[in-house]
């Protein structure tokens, strides 16, 4: 019944990459639809983004990766979690990521892919129907 | 229930999971929240609070970072607490401190807390004291609060603080001015950041201008210090001076400073419950609604309606209490 | 700013032609128009290009009436070279077809480059991965997972070595995008020239060494701006006086336009930081003509035709202008923007992705149309992979079919004289100056970037981008319109083993234990020396990347002396 509730978000980049072209885009709508964003900048080690996680008590933490390391670096930050107990957190992975890896991505606890051209109200959508039923 | 004692027990513990889900109860549920604020009452009062604020982008959270740096290399435990604003429109809010102090945020010593204002001022004067409680109740030796410096809500916050360090940066000529009205009382500290920029001497030069007008029956003349936070230049005469300021305090007027922060949490505290009872009392029976009605009527306005209310309920507060 | 000055003086058209244009203009405007509109609306109520530039119904001879015909557009391989920057352009020489490559450890590079040469190319292109971009060695723990991704490893000169193992340095050019560490692979490339015994006039190639625009835009920054800038610096200084025939740096607009710029801003950005890098070479002691030749400039070709064509044809003018007028250049060389542009990823999507294939087509056209001097393709799998072997064919063919089947390479700058695409040029050069004039009085681009300026234009750019296409006021076929069940993908996606990474790192660390170590570190302490002394290191890092000292340690040294690049965010 509290409406002081916010959805916080934690989006992370991981991997070496730079290009934050679409993460900034994303934070950018997160905010703009009411949430409470934590953007961690470029360069985050596995660590630094689970332990931002468990910090800010977020309920979603959003990856984008261009770099094409994300089947190194997705397991490594849910397994992290997993120890962590951060059992509860919506862990949503983007950037170019092929459909083929998605199944394998999904097994480790990402919770949804979204492609280079997914609307961001459809992340949004996304993460209002997906969040209510953890907290 | 059984959940408050789990959390206040892993705050105590020093859980860093315990640590960020109260914090998190204190922002979303002020009620329930309080129930685990006061059991962790008894254990608070060991840190020592800095508050640190300034006007935006003067680089305040890069002088917190390299501040702990210099903490932890004397084995200081800290905790971070950082304001940010929420937008009136929607809500939401981009929490941009910690970005600068990545860093830090592998240390288990460590723990960073971004907080958004919610646009209710008291209410964020208040979740940032509690949080500040749950930090200094987890051990922590250092609890520090950064708020933008901007008006009478982030003044309230940083009022929590014992040392109070005001962060400028060169080239802010016009903000300096807005700056004197708020600010100049509340510093304990000065800093100009940015000494790598031109102008930063005639920043401090302006500031101990404003400090010399103020009034000399103080103790404590604030300082006023210069740092280059992105080299790592001047924090550790900040620190040095951060901690003699707090000698100043103990010897002279800690516990004055103490009973005031006492006494003015209580009042506080008294003024909001006082009035959300009243207020919810009006509501369940229906008399707020009644009012607003004869107000919107032109039958009263809305002191006179206040007026009469009070002068009904605090009868009978006096007869009852 | 060119239309405005020099009224009347000298038209291209007749006066007494010109008002009775505008008498007819007028009916049309009056009559003919508002009577067909009322029964058939216009699809919006107003046209724009991607930089917000008002597009009109209809351009006619009025709108470019003040250009001056020999001042303004002139003649090819003349200054202001707007018509291109030579006498015959494609009649003569097609621009140079360089497809960006490399993957995995030098030794499949190697392979590669070799392959490339076998079938007739010159011009080799690397493209490292980001762990070299970014100074740190491939065993370094931020390179798991990341060594040889999206280009080639890179640590020490052995890597080199290895990756030109039987190419001579004198048969081929070589172009690096390499930024931060540029003066380090510029540095192996000429060891390597030493041992093959090339002399160093006789190397011939690019270095990206744009700093720059790394803080505005690609954030693969390894130091603060200053020392960025000098660094590049170091290297246009050290080639003006050693390698006449390499060209110090690439320009670059492109990353500015990826990151979400429009087209304005990307000119304007791109021209503020060649302004930057030619005021620091004068500071040096260099003359302008002794280096201004050599230096050239990368763009992105988006969507948008005529904006585009009219966006590289308003940057050769305004920068002739710029290097003329405020560096007092006086060879016509100097006056010289060469570029390479390539065709923008950003615009590519990842529903129905064959449709990328036409949409890289018409961005080469503009290119083309441009009068650029290189041109790279994308492949349209790149926003589902890195691209597949069967895709970059494609996209080199695009660029086959167009030199030799449309026939628009017969004639020079064949669009010249549109009314429209004049007064879109004028327009380009208009916004951008304005733009750099903001930038001048903001104090130049480093305090700007300082100030978060250019980065936060840039977000507000791409957001806005983002918010048209979800509200559909930017349509993006396939994407938020006509969007399909099923996508039709013809291609399997390229797939890199993680294999290379152990490869890599294994030799790296192997070469660690058997180098001369106490040589090496003897050079490292000599550079940061020759740092804090604020030489040009050039020829100290020759030598330490001689004697094995790798790219990670030689960042090391740098980034005690001069600190660490800290992003600056800004949402
Ligand atoms: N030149 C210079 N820049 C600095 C210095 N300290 C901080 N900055 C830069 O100033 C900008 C703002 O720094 P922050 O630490 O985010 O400032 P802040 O006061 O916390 O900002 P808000 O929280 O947004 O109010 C960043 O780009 C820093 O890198 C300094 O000593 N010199
Ligand atoms: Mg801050």
């Amino acid at each position: 019944m509290s409406t002081k509730r916010k959805i916080r978000i934690v989006v992370a980049k991981p991997g070496l990459d730079s290009h934050d072209r679409g993460a900034k885009v994303i934070a950018r709508a997160f905010r703009d639809a009411g949430m409470e964003v934590i953007y961690t900048g470029l360069w985050q080690t596995p660590e630094q983004i689970v332990e931002t996680a468990l910090q800010e008590d977020v309920d979603v933490v959003a990856l984008s990766i261009l770099s094409g390391a994300h089947m190194t670096l997705f397991p490594k930050i849910t397994k992290l979690m997993k120890q962590k107990g951060l059992n509860d957190i919506l862990v949503l992975g983007g950037g170019v990521i092929p459909d083929e890896d998605i199944p394998a991505l999904k097994k480790i606890g990402i919770a949804e892919v979204f492609g280079p051209d997914t609307p961001t109200n459809t992340i949004i959508k996304f993460i209002k129907e997906n969040t209510q039923k953890t907290k | 229930m059984n959940q408050i004692k789990q959390l206040v027990n892993g705050v105590l513990k020093g859980n860093r999971r315990s640590i960020a889900k109260t914090i998190t109860l204190i922002e979303n549920n002020p009620h329930e929240a309080q129930k685990a604020v006061s059991k962790l009452y008894p254990h608070t009062g060991k840190a020592h609070i800095i508050g640190i604020t300034g006007p935006t982008g003067s680089g305040k959270s890069t002088l917190i970072e390299k501040l702990v740096k210099e903490l932890r290399k004397k084995r200081k435990r800290v905790g971070i607490i950082a304001v940010d604003p929420s937008s009136p429109f929607t809500g939401g809010a981009f929490l941009g401190d910690r970005i600068r102090m990545q860093k830090l945020s592998t240390d288990k010593e460590v723990f960073i807390r971004s907080m958004a204002t919610r646009n209710s001022p008291g209410g964020l004067a208040r979740a940032t004291r509690d949080a500040v409680k749950v930090l200094d109740a987890s051990g922590k030796d250092v609890v520090i609060v950064e708020t933008v410096g901007a008006g009478q809500s982030e003044v309230d916050i940083i009022k929590v603080a014992h040392t109070v360090v005001v962060v400028l940066a060169p080239g802010l000529g016009d903000d300096i001015q807005a700056i004197k009205a708020g600010m100049m009382e509340i510093g304990d500290i000065f800093v100009v950041n940015k000494a790598d920029r031109e102008n930063a001497d005639e920043a401090v030069i302006d500031i101990e201008t404003m400090l010399n007008m103020g009034s000399e029956k103080e103790k404590w003349r604030p300082p006023v210090i210069k740092t280059t936070a992105t080299k790592d230049e001047g924090t550790a005469m900040l620190l040095n001076r951060i901690n003699q300021h707090m000698k100043y305090l103990k010897k002279e007027v800690f516990d004055i400073q103490r009973r005031q922060k006492a006494e003015t949490e209580l009042i506080e505290a008294i003024k909001q419950k006082t009035t959300d009872s009243i207020i919810d009392e009006l509501r369940r029976k229906g008399e707020l609604e009644k009012l607003v009605q004869e107000i919107l009527a032109k039958k009263t306005d809305p002191y006179s309606a206040a007026d009469a209310l009070l002068k009904e309920r605090l009868k009978r507060f006096r007869t009852n209490g | 700013m060119v239309t405005k000055s020099l009224e009347a003086e000298k038209q291209v058209f007749d006066e007494h032609k010109l008002s009775e244009i505008q008498k007819k203009q007028k009916h049309w405007k009056e009559k003919t128009v508002p009577e067909w509109i009322s029964r058939h609306p216009e699809r919006k109520n107003s046209f724009h290009t991607s930089s917000s530039t008002h597009i009109k119904r209809l351009y006619t001879p009025e709108d470019i009436k003040n250009i001056d015909y020999t001042r303004d557009l002139g003649f090819p391989g003349e200054p202001p070279f707007t018509r291109g920057l030579h006498a015959t352009m494609y009649r003569g020489r097609l621009w140079t077809m360089r497809q960006f490559s490399g993957y995995g450890t030098a030794q499949q590079t190697n392979k590669r480059f070799k392959y490339l040469l076998k079938e007739g190319e010159t011009g080799l292109s690397i493209a490292f991965d980001y762990p070299t971009i970014l100074g740190l060695d491939s065993d370094h723990p931020l390179s798991v997972g990341e060594v040889g991704k999206c280009g080639v490893a890179v640590s020490s000169l052995q890597d080199i070595e290895t990756l030109f193992n039987g190419i001579p340095l004198d048969k081929v050019t070589t172009s690096m995008t390499i930024n931060g560490p540029a003066t380090m692979l510029l540095a192996m490339y000429i060891a390597i020239g030493d041992m093959q015994g090339v002399p160093r006039e006789q190397l011939g190639g690019t270095t990206q060494n744009d700093n720059l625009k790394e803080f505005h835009a690609q954030k693969l920054c390894i130091f603060p701006p200053e020392p960025s800038v000098k660094l590049v610096t170091d290297i246009v200084e050290y080639c003006a006086k050693h390698l006449p025939k390499w060209n110090p740096i690439s320009i670059s607009g492109y990353h500015i336009r990826e990151a979400g710029s429009n087209a304005v801003q990307e000119l304007a950005f791109t021209l503020a930081d060649g302004i930057t890098y030619v005021e620091s070479a004068l500071e040096r002691g260099l003359k302008v003509d002794q280096f201004a030749p050599r230096l050239s400039f990368f763009f992105a070709a988006h969507n948008n035709f005529l904006e585009e064509i009219a966006k590289f044809r308003a940057a050769r003018r305004l920068w002739a202008k710029i290097m003329k007028e405020r560096f007092k250049a006086t060879k016509p060389r100097s006056l010289w923007m060469r570029m390479h542009i390539q065709t923008s990823g950003c615009t590519l999507t990842a529903t129905q992705p064959i449709n990328n294939v036409i949409r890289v087509a018409f961005q080469s056209l503009a290119a083309v149309l441009g009068g650029t001097q290189s041109l790279h393709t994308n492949s349209f799998d790149e926003a589902l992979a890195l691209p597949s072997e069967e895709a970059v064919r494609v996209a080199l063919r695009t660029q086959q079919i167009i030199a030799h089947e449309t026939g628009v390479t017969d004639t020079i700058d064949p669009l010249a004289g549109s009314y429209c695409l004049e007064t879109l040029t004028n327009k380009m050069e208009e916004h951008a100056m304005e733009y750099i004039d903001k930038i001048d009085s903001m104090g130049g681009v480093i305090s700007g970037i300082e100030k978060g300026f250019f980065q936060k234009e840039i977000a507000d750019s791409a957001y806005k981008y983002q918010k048209e296409i979800e509200n559909k006021e930017r349509t993006l076929i396939g994407v938020n319109e006509y969007a399909v069940e099923k996508d039709w993908v013809p291609i399997k996606l390229l797939r890199i083993k993680q294999q290379a990474e152990k490869e890599q790192v294994d030799g790296l660390q192997k070469l660690k234990k058997k180098r001369n170590n106490k040589k090496a570190n003897d050079v490292l302490n000599k550079l940061h020396k020759a740092a804090e002394h604020d030489e040009n290191l050039m020829p100290t890092i020759i030598e330490a990347v001689k004697a094995y000292a790798t790219i990670g340690e030689i960042c090391d040294v740098l980034r005690n002396v001069y600190g660490q690049y800290k992003e600056q965010i800004i949402i």
